[in-house]
């Protein structure tokens, strides 16, 4: 059997240099294939996946009573700091710079990335964060305990006074992943402008390219923010400066501008490719062309220019003047209206189609729900009032755990299941991804909904202990989150057995319309071996036209 | 074939209307009692955007579950569905649409914004910054204050202004009494409906000042003295929360805060003043001297918290019991 599908998949493993790894090890070498580097993402920061996921679960175990008892608040207080880092440096952002490494050249026509290097680069880089991350751990004192936001005075706090501690290797792994992700941002912008086949025009690029192009344009402008204040942070720290130290006069709220300038944005860098993974999966599962495509496109691009001018809706409680509460509450609503025509073009696409309800469309459609679910909440908490007595509370919490989770999460998983015959040439198990999509869903909705009625009784974030008041809706929560725990099981099962001896996918199993399912699964090195000559819009179900002139080259590529 | 899709629509429309203006209901009973002037209106604008949220949620869900009911493939149908690739007339009314509620809702909660500020203080939070904006903006309308209110604020109180100390880990307020005194209490009392001017202070980190019941909240800033005015309406004790993170025994900073009538609050305050001050019980402080924690694993190094504050009144009650 294993045998088999070696020799089957031989013509697709040859290296681009004499000498590589043409088997397994490949995926642990410095291999500049694109698709290489993309399933190293995908796998690596699923890793952390569950590390970060080990942590929430250690978090509903001492909130399911309202006494700190279960473990000392100083290692509470690290375990959210690094759960909220371990999800967002780890796994949201990596995966998903893993699925558009993968996608983003195939769906443009493209043999690989424009600097291939600099993309096995920026992906070794990922490791370095994650030992630095969990090195913390070993150091005097233990890892980062002030939050995820590294507010100063209390991350400047120092309680055993050593120059190593884990505040400083946070500080220096968030850097270095911030300059990972801006080498992947300058390949991704230059790959989309400068690698697209012939007759591949802005407006015949997938969604999902689109939606990267929007978001990799929001890392180039924002994380150099993000990546100053962190300088200065631990300039104050390790140099003794004092840019946010108030007692030798510096600002801690100038801290938060910095911070939140790149981190409010940096939620539609993680948002948007999964809006764009919802724009390809509804057309080919409601066999329907995306409704209004070029509007969606361009929506992406007017979500990529306001994020940039919101940041300061985290900060309303913070010492933030009434003018300014007023002016940021226009604009973070303003971002509802480019969000809402997404979510209508779904809903449209959807209707009046014909559905298949395989596991990619559930995780596609819940997460569509989940999204608008935490759209409603996100303007609650654009209002200056209404935020003034949920700010900081599980509210928010829950809030936004219905974007990371409830949509992005379930986009990816949506994702991984939807190219997997496409990445790995066999098809997963119909059932246990079913299984795996109820148990995701069940416990999303039982982990994260009780959190906002807990937050508007005004529960505050970050608690070791609480009132006995909210114990109702955090026993439900630490339920629902140790369920999310057990959910991943169905599905490492379903990954691991069905790449070993899944039944064979074929080029196209969902005959979808793509450049990608054009050739073979998976795709041989350099994807094309002739380029595709693109000659229509993506997304024409139902019109019985063809998407590239050279149909009949590109079916004889080799493997 | 026409008509029944009217009818189904309206028919539909009429009862997502009628669910949301159920939510909106319902909606107020998920906060704490409204304990100030400020909440009831906070509340009303929550009611408003629940309903209107599920209004939205019912709209776009129930499209989506109509599609998954009616509109699903056949067994061994591959056939494609319509080539429909859009309707300029529907995405231009589903951008105009949301264009116009959003204006609304930023419209009301303006409104609301400033009608906090009327009800209550002319200036909810007033920064002392040495910007030019402090002048533009906020002295006019600090000058404005006593002509414009009818009740004048705490008039015949002796506590006009109370001043918050935010430490890690407790809550001091001090009152000022007569002759310079500076009474401290780790329990706030307030007077019913009399303004209260806070003035938070940190000595540290940044902290916050949350009070579910009045719906408000303020974060502190070291080095900052930041004014906070707000109208309680509502006898009763309530929760007093630090909101914003301050490090390893941040869970543990509460108080509570005591809204009495003004004859009571005179009463307390002048029973306060006659007391010698004396250590309270400190949570932090408690936890951090006990040599075994409860805790199953130990913990890592930290900011030792500071010592039990020394004040005129503390509660009997450990104030990590629940609100009377």
């Amino acid at each position: 059997m294993a045998n088999l599908s070696v020799e089957a998949l031989d013509g697709n493993r040859a290296q681009p240099y004499p000498g590589a790894p043409d088997n397994w090890k490949r995926f642990f070498s410095f291999s500049t294939d694109h698709k290489v580097i993309g399933i190293q993402y995908i796998v690596t920061s699923f890793i952390f996946f569950l590390v970060g996921g080990l942590f929430a679960m250690i978090i509903r175990g001492e909130l399911i009573t309202p006494e700190a008892n279960l473990v000392d608040r100083t290692i509470y207080n690290a375990m959210f700091t690094m759960h909220g880092s371990v999800m967002l440096f780890l796994w949201t952002f990596p995966v998903l710079v893993g699925l558009a490494n993968y996608l983003v050249p195939l769906m443009i026509g493209a043999r690989d990335m424009a600097f291939p290097r600099l993309n096995a680069a920026a992906f070794w880089m990922v490791p370095v964060v994650g030992v630095l991350m969990m090195g913390s751990f070993f150091v005097p004192g233990g890892p980062s305990q002030s939050g995820w936001w590294a507010y100063p005075p209390v991350s400047l706090q120092n309680p055993t006074g050593n120059l190593i501690n884990g505040q400083v290797l946070w500080l220096l792994a968030v850097a270095i992943s911030g300059v990972s992700s801006i080498m992947g941002a300058v390949n991704f912008v230059t790959t989309i402008f400068k690698m697209r086949a012939p007759g591949m025009t802005f407006f015949r690029m997938p969604a999902f390219v689109w939606t990267v192009l929007a978001a990799q344009l929001i890392q180039l402008f924002g994380l150099p923010a993000l990546t100053a204040g962190a300088v200065m942070l631990l300039l104050d720290i390790v140099a003794g400066t004092s840019f946010f130290r108030p007692e030798n006069g510096g600002n801690p709220v100038l801290y938060q501008h910095f911070f939140w300038f790149y981190s409010h944005p940096a939620v539609y860098v993680i948002v948007l490719p999964v809006f764009g993974i919802f724009s390809e999966l509804f057309p080919v599962y409601a066999r329907k062309p995306l409704f209004g495509y070029r509007v969606v496109a361009v929506s992406s691009l007017i979500i990529t220019g306001l994020s940039g001018i919101v940041w300061v809706h985290h900060m309303y409680a913070s010492g933030t003047p009434g003018w300014m509460r007023m002016l940021f509450m226009f604009t973070t609503m303003s971002i509802s209206v480019p969000t809402g025509i997404k979510v209508f073009a779904w809903v449209a696409t959807a209707f009046g189609g014909k559905l298949r309800l395989d596991t990619p469309m559930l995780f596609a459609m819940a997460g569509v729900v989940n999204f608008v679910f935490a759209g409603i909440t996100g303007i609650m908490l654009g209002s200056v009032p209404v935020d003034i007595h949920v700010n900081n509370t599980y509210f928010v919490v829950g809030h936004f755990h219905y974007v990371v989770y409830g949509t992005v999460v379930f986009g990816i998983y949506a994702a991984i299941y939807h190219w997997f015959p496409k990445m790995t040439g066999r098809m997963y198990y119909e059932g246990l991804g079913k299984v795996h999509f109820w148990l995701t869903w069940l416990g999303t909705t039982l982990n994260f909904l009780p959190m906002h009625p807990a937050g508007l009784m005004g529960m505050p974030r970050r608690v070791a202990s609480y009132d006995p008041e909210f114990a109702f809706w955090n026993v439900l929560a630490s339920l629902g989150g140790f369920l999310l725990g057990l959910s991943t099981l169905p599905f490492i099962l379903n990954m691991v057995s069905s790449w070993i001896q899944g039944e064979k996918a074929g080029n196209n199993p969902w005959r979808a319309i793509g450049l990608e399912w054009l050739i073979s699964s998976p795709p041989p090195v350099e994807n094309f071996e002739h380029l595709p000559i693109v000659i229509a819009e993506p997304y024409g179900y139902g019109k019985d036209e063809p998407l590239v002139s050279n149909l009949a080259e590109l079916a004889e590529s080799p493997g | 074939m026409k008509m029944r899709l009217i009818v189904t629509l309206v028919g539909a429309t009429i009862l997502m209307t009628l669910a949301s203006l159920w939510m909106g209901q319902q909606a107020y009973t998920w906060f704490p009692p409204q304990a100030s002037a400020e909440s009831e209106l906070i509340d009303d604008l929550f009611s408003f955007l629940t309903a209107l949220g599920t209004f939205i949620f019912l709209g776009v869900a129930g499209t989506l579950g109509y599609s998954v009911l009616f509109s699903r493939a056949g067994r061994y149908d591959y056939s494609d569905g319509p080539p429909i690739e859009g309707n300029i007339t529907l995405e231009i009314v589903w951008t105009a649409i949301p264009f116009a509620l959003v204006i609304w809702i930023a419209a009301y909660s303006y409104q609301v914004y400033e009608q906090m500020d009327v009800r209550g203080p002319m200036e909810m939070v007033h920064l002392h910054m040495p910007a030019t904006m402090e002048a533009a903006y906020a002295e006019p309308m600090d000058d404005s204050l006593p002509d414009s209110l009818p009740d004048s604020p705490t008039a015949g109180l002796p506590s006009a202004r109370i001043a918050v100390q935010a430490k890690q880990w407790a809550w001091i307020f001090h009152y000022p009494g007569e002759n310079g005194q500076d009474i401290t209490s780790t329990e706030l009392h307030l007077p019913v409906d009399h303004r209260i001017k806070l003035e938070l202070t940190s000595d540290d980190v940044l902290h916050g000042l949350y009070i579910p019941a009045f719906r408000l909240k303020q974060d502190i800033i070291p080095n900052k003295t930041i004014d906070f005015e707000f109208t309680p309406t509502r006898i009763g004790t309530y929760r007093l929360r630090d909101s914003q993170y301050s490090g390893t025994y941040f869970a543990a900073m509460q108080a509570d805060v005591v809204v009495e009538s003004p004859q009571a609050y005179q009463s307390w305050l002048a029973d306060a003043a006659n007391r010698a001050p004396s250590p309270a019980y400190n949570r932090a402080a408690f936890e951090y001297n006990r040599a075994a924690e409860q805790t199953i694993v130990r913990g890592w190094e930290t900011i030792p918290p500071a010592p039990p504050p020394i004040v005129n009144f503390a509660p009997k009650q450990a104030p990590d019991s629940p609100p009377v």
